[in-house]
């Protein structure tokens, strides 16, 4: 098989399983922000494969790494009960 | 392609791939978290390094770049593990009945 | 032989992949899910290699660096929500 077919097929598989878990998880709020942070994640690699690592890198640095250190910050402000 | 080189850096990337799997059967395997944690990051961070330097065989005017990415990873990654365990331990993770020995709670005053 | 060796360590490189996934599902404690979040990306990192072995393209090592430095802050920000909430 081509490798770059396997590659999309691994991805797609692990994209649709964080999407399950970020948006139909019974779990604590944490783990869907960090399941929706991997699934940006894996949608990089797939930028990559696609052939355009420019987009594959911004979409590591803002969707991967500042918006889940954004959601993380506000969701443990919402936990303290400031409201500035 | 072919060559000596070629099959020694194709060889590496196989070792190093193996030593990812190794990591990846550790995770699902492993009783708890703790020893998750160890299996995680030690052979996929080898692994890792490994297949860096069976690439930079292959191609070897990538080197530099290959270079930078090994040097990161070996700065990062046992300082995350670290944190991940303290994190862990701080959060009273449950351990795993044949897991027995404590030092650090040992070294804090606390029971186990 | 070197393309058959390395299409066997993209094999290798699939499974573990594959295996992660599943602790990253499956695992029971948040910490689990974090150490599979940071192995995610290191199994994502040799991908990327393969990607760019298959390509040719020196530019793809770029993104790899992005990867390696984002997985180190992510851990670190997740790690201290969970010790002390910010």
């Amino acid at each position: 098989m081509n490798l770059n077919i396997g590659m999309a097929l691994l991805l797609a598989i692990g994209m649709i399983g964080t999407a399950i878990m970020a948006t139909r998880g019974k779990r604590s709020l944490g783990i869907s922000i960090l399941a929706a942070g991997l699934a940006s994640l894996l949608a990089s690699v797939m930028f990559l494969l696609l052939g355009a690592p420019d987009v594959a890198m911004t979409e590591a640095a803002i969707g991967s790494g500042l918006t889940t250190f954004l959601f993380f910050f506000v969701l443990g402000r919402v936990r303290r009960g400031e409201n500035d | 392609m072919g060559g000596l080189i070629d099959i020694v850096g194709a060889l590496l990337l196989l070792a190093g791939t193996t030593f990812l799997l190794l990591g990846g059967l550790g995770m699902v395997r492993m009783p708890d978290t703790y020893n998750r944690i160890q299996a995680g990051t030690k052979a996929t961070t080898l692994g890792t390094l490994l297949s860096l330097v069976g690439v930079g065989f292959l191609h070897p005017e990538w080197s530099l770049k290959l270079l930078l990415i090994g040097v990161f990873l070996l700065f990062t990654n046992p300082l995350s593990s670290q944190v991940l365990a303290r994190a862990a331990h701080r959060t009273r993770v449950r351990k795993s009945p044949t897991n027995v020995v404590d030092r650090l709670a040992e070294d804090l005053g606390e029971e186990p | 032989m070197v393309d058959f060796i390395v299409s066997l360590a993209a094999v290798f490189a699939g499974v573990a992949f594959l295996l992660v996934l599943w602790r990253f599902i499956k695992g029971p404690s948040p910490v689990d899910r974090i150490i599979a979040f940071d192995g995610l990306t290191i199994v994502s990192i040799t991908g990327i290699l393969f990607a760019a072995l298959a390509a040719e393209r020196g530019i793809y090592l770029d993104v790899a660096l992005v990867y390696a430095l984002l997985s180190f802050l992510g851990v670190i920000v997740v790690a201290r929500f969970l010790e002390r909430g910010f």
